[in-house]
C-alpha cells in the first residue's frame, strides 16, 4: 500500500449531506472483478448527462477540481452500501483525502484499508474550508502531525487513532500484521473449541433443508 | 460478582484475540458469508500473496446480487454479471469454500440463506461484505458488514482489526396495533433517530413489541439497523430463537444443540447493564410508515403528507429535502395516499421471507392488481419459494396478476435485469430509497409487504388499516 505522509492540492467542495455509496459509484459499475479503473464512473449520475456527456455544472468536471486530491463534503458521507468500490473510485480519480463532519463507519474503514485518509472536521471548520476550496485554493494535509494546513497557512488539528495513523504513514498491510499473530489466533481457537465445540462442526451438510 | 454486561459486551468479550494499548482489537470471526459482488478482489488478493482461507468450514458463499429472476436455465445474459458469478464459483472451488450455485434450491439472498440454514446462531460474530449483515443480529449474534479488504482479511486470518463500538438500547414499549409490522417499527425508529443516528453504535432492540415479533420480524428490524448508520443491530436470543434453529442443517445436533442452547440462554443483557445511549418508543404510537424522499429517514405515517422544505431551518437539510422532492416528483403538502404508483416490488433481504409473502398474499387474495401497475414477488431463497408454492401463495399472487420470480436481490438494487425506468414510481419492500437505487431515475417508496400488496391493488399508496 502506498504511504500517506503529506498531501497538497486542490480540494473539491461538495456541499451535500448523506452522500451515499450508491451516489459515489452506482451499482452498474460493481460488476468489475478489479479494483482499478473506476475513476471515470465516480459520481456517474451527477457527472454525466443523460446523453453521456460531461455535465460541467458538477464540481469534479470543472477546473481546477478535475485535479482535486481532496474532497470536502457534508455529514454522514459514504452511508449505505458497504461497497469498497466507493473508495476505489475516489482513489482512481485522484482523491486521497476526504474532509467531512462525519462518515459512515464502513466507508471510513474502507478508506483506511486503501491508504486514504478520512478526516472528521467540525461543522464550522468544514464550512469555512469549503468556501476556501471553492475559490480554488490549495490545502496541505500533514498526517504526521494530524493537521490540515488551510490556504492561509492556519493549521487545524484533526482526530485519528494511533493505529490508523501508523498504518497509513507506513503503508502497512493489515493482513501481514495479523498473520504475524497466528499463534494467538491458534490459542483462541483451541480455547473456543473447548468451551463452544459446536462452532467447529465436522463436515458441512450435503443435503438441502427439508 | 462480575460487572453487569450487555449482550453486545458478552459477545465482544468472548471474541478477543488481542487488544492493543490504543484499544485496537483483533476480533475473532465465527462465520463469514460471501457473495459475488464484494469478493472477487479479496480472493484475487489472497492468490497474489499466496495465502489460503484459514477456515473454509466457517465460510459459505452464494450468488445473489447478479442472478436473473426469470428463466434460470438460459444462464446469465449480461456478460459482466456472468463473469462475476463464475468468478465466485471458481474462487470457492479453488479455496475449498462451500458454494450454493444458482440452481441449488438453497440459493437465495445471503442474509436469508444464513439464518435459514441455521448457520446464524446466538453469541456468534458474523461478517459479510455487505452492509445488511446486520440482519443476523436478530439471533443475538454480533453481525456487521465489511468492505472487500476486510473480506480478504477474514478469509486469510478469521479475524478483524476493530475499534469497540458504543452501545445503544432502543426500547419499543407496549404492543403495536393491527396492520403495523416490524417494517413500520424500524422505519419509525429511523425516522426518529435519522440515518446517522446509530453511527458508531451497536443497537440492541428490546421491549415487548420486539419480543412479540417472530424471528422473521426481528430480522426485518435488525436488517435496517444500517439505515440508521449503526454498526450492528441485536435482539436477545430467547426460546423463539432456539426453536427456530432446532433441526436446521447447519445448527448443532442433539446433545451439542442442548449444550449450545444452554449457552445461548446466558447471553441476554444482565438486568442492570447500562448503555451509552437509550431511546424509548411507544409501540402504540406507530402508524404504518412509508418513505416520501430519497433517504430512509425521509419517512412519514401513511396518514401523513409530503413535508414542506420551507419549514426546515437548517440550510443543508432544506436543500436535501428539496432535492428529494424534485427527484421524487412530489409536491409539499400532498397526502401520501394520493400518490399513484407504477410498480410494486415485494422482495429483498428485508422482506422476502415466508412470513412476508404470507402477509402480502392475505391482502391480494381474490383481488386484481390495478391495470396501471406492474407488480412482482421475488422470494428471498429457493426454499422460501418452494414453501410459498406448497402453501398456494404463488397461485394467489399469479391469479391477482403479480409476477412470480426466482430468488435473488433483484430490484432491491437492480444489478440484474430487473429495474425501474426513469420516472417510474415503485412501492417497494426493500430497504433503500436512494436516487437511482432501483434503476436510474426510478422513484422508490419503502413500506411493509402488506402495504405494498395494498398499493398494488389500489394503484396508489394505501393505508392497510382501512384497505378493503
Ligand atoms: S436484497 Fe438488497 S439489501 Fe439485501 S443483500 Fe441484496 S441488494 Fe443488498
Amino acid at each position: 500500500m502506498e504511504k500517506f505522509t503529506t498531501l497538497s492540492g486542490f480540494a473539491a467542495p461538495l456541499p451535500m449531506v448523506n452522500v451515499d455509496t450508491d451516489m459515489i459509484i452506482p451499482k452498474q459499475f460493481l460488476k468489475t472483478i478489479k479494483r482499478t479503473g473506476l475513476g471515470k464512473h465516480l459520481f456517474s449520475e451527477m457527472r454525466y448527462k443523460n446523453d453521456g456527456k460531461l455535465d460541467f455544472t458538477f464540481v469534479l468536471n470543472r477546473m481546477p477540481f478535475k485535479d482535486a486530491k481532496i474532497l470536502i463534503t457534508g455529514a454522514n458521507f459514504g452511508c449505505g452500501s458497504s461497497r469498497e468500490h466507493a473508495p476505489w473510485a475516489l482513489m482512481d480519480f485522484g482523491i486521497r483525502c476526504i474532509i467531512a463532519p462525519s462518515f459512515a463507519d464502513i466507508f471510513f474503514n474502507n478508506c483506511l484499508k486503501n491508504g486514504m485518509l478520512p478526516i472528521v472536521m467540525g461543522e464550522r471548520d468544514t464550512a469555512e474550508m469549503m468556501r476556501e476550496a471553492h475559490d480554488g485554493k490549495e490545502f496541505t494535509i500533514d498526517l504526521e502531525r494530524r493537521r490540515v494546513i488551510r490556504p492561509n497557512g492556519a493549521p487545524v488539528p484533526f482526530p485519528l487513532d494511533d493505529n490508523a495513523r501508523h498504518m497509513l504513514l507506513n503503508g502497512l498491510d493489515d493482513i501481514a500484521l495479523t498473520l504475524a499473530k497466528t499463534a494467538e489466533i491458534d490459542t483462541f481457537e483451541d480455547a473456543q473449541k473447548k468451551t463452544q465445540p459446536w462452532l467447529y462442526p465436522a463436515p458441512p451438510p450435503a443435503a438441502p433443508a427439508p | 460478582m462480575s460487572d453487569p454486561r450487555t449482550l453486545f459486551e458478552k459477545i465482544w468479550d468472548s471474541h478477543l484475540v488481542g487488544v492493543a494499548p490504543d484499544g485496537t482489537t483483533t476480533l475473532y470471526i465465527d462465520r463469514h458469508l460471501v457473495h459475488e459482488v464484494t469478493s472477487p478482489q479479496a480472493f484475487e488478493g489472497l492468490r497474489i500473496a499466496g495465502r489460503t482461507v484459514r477456515r473454509p468450514d466457517a465460510t459459505l458463499a452464494v450468488a445473489d446480487h447478479n442472478v436473473p429472476t426469470t428463466n434460470r436455465a438460459a444462464g446469465i445474459a449480461d456478460p459482466e454479471s456472468r463473469t462475476q458469478v463464475e468468478t465466485l464459483e471458481h474462487n470457492t472451488k479453488e479455496f475449498g469454500v462451500e458454494y450454493f450455485s444458482m440452481d441449488d434450491i438453497r440459493q437465495g439472498i445471503v442474509h436469508i440463506v444464513g439464518p435459514e440454514q441455521g448457520m446464524t446462531q446466538p453469541g456468534m460474530t458474523i461478517v459479510c461484505g455487505d452492509s445488511h449483515t446486520s440482519t443476523h443480529g436478530a439471533f443475538g449474534a454480533l453481525a456487521f458488514g465489511i468492505g472487500t479488504s476486510e473480506v480478504e482479511h477474514v478469509l486469510a486470518t478469521q479475524t478483524l482489526v476493530q475499534k469497540k463500538p458504543k452501545s445503544m438500547r432502543i426500547t419499543v414499549e407496549g404492543m403495536i396495533g393491527a396492520g403495523v409490522t416490524a417494517k413500520d417499527i424500524v422505519l419509525a425508529i429511523i425516522g426518529k433517530i435519522g440515518t446517522a443516528g446509530g453511527t458508531g453504535y451497536v443497537i440492541e432492540y428490546s421491549g415487548r413489541a420486539i419480543r412479540e415479533l417472530s424471528m422473521e420480524g426481528r430480522m426485518t428490524i435488525c436488517n435496517m439497523s444500517i439505515e440508521a448508520g449503526a454498526k450492528a443491530g441485536l435482539i436477545a436470543p430467547d426460546e423463539k430463537t432456539i426453536a427456530y434453529l432446532k433441526g436446521r442443517p447447519m445448527a448443532p445436533k442433539s446433545a451439542a444443540f442442548e449444550a449450545a442452547a444452554a449457552y445461548w440462554r446466558t447471553l441476554p443483557s444482565d438486568a442492570d447493564a447500562t448503555y451509552e445511549r437509550e431511546v424509548v418508543i411507544k409501540a402504540a404510537e406507530i402508524v404504518p410508515q412509508v418513505t416520501w424522499g430519497t433517504s430512509p429517514d425521509e419517512v412519514v405515517p401513511i396518514t401523513g403528507r409530503v413535508p414542506d422544505p420551507a419549514k426546515e431551518m437548517d440550510t443543508q437539510r432544506r436543500a436535501k429535502m428539496q432535492r428529494s422532492l424534485d427527484y421524487m416528483g412530489l409536491k409539499a403538502g400532498m397526502a401520501m395516499t394520493d400518490i399513484a404508483i407504477d410498480r410494486v416490488f415485494i422482495g429483498s433481504c428485508t422482506n422476502a421471507r415466508i412470513e412476508d409473502l404470507r402477509a402480502a398474499a392475505v391482502v391480494v387474495k381474490g383481488k386484481k392488481v390495478a391495470p396501471t401497475v406492474q407488480a412482482m414477488v421475488v422470494p428471498g431463497s429457493g426454499l422460501v419459494k418452494a414453501q410459498a408454492e406448497k402453501e398456494g401463495l404463488s397461485q394467489i399472487f399469479l391469479d391477482a396478476g403479480f409476477e412470480w420470480r426466482e430468488p435473488g436481490c433483484s430490484m432491491c438494487l437492480a444489478m440484474n435485469a430487473d429495474k425501474l425506468q426513469p420516472g417510474e414510481r415503485c412501492a417497494s419492500t426493500s430497504n433503500r430509497n436512494f436516487e437511482g437505487r432501483q434503476g436510474r431515475g426510478g422513484r422508490t417508496h419503502l413500506l411493509s409487504p402488506a402495504m405494498a400488496a395494498a398499493a398494488a391493488i389500489t394503484g396508489k399508496l394505501a393505508d392497510i388499516r382501512t384497505f378493503k
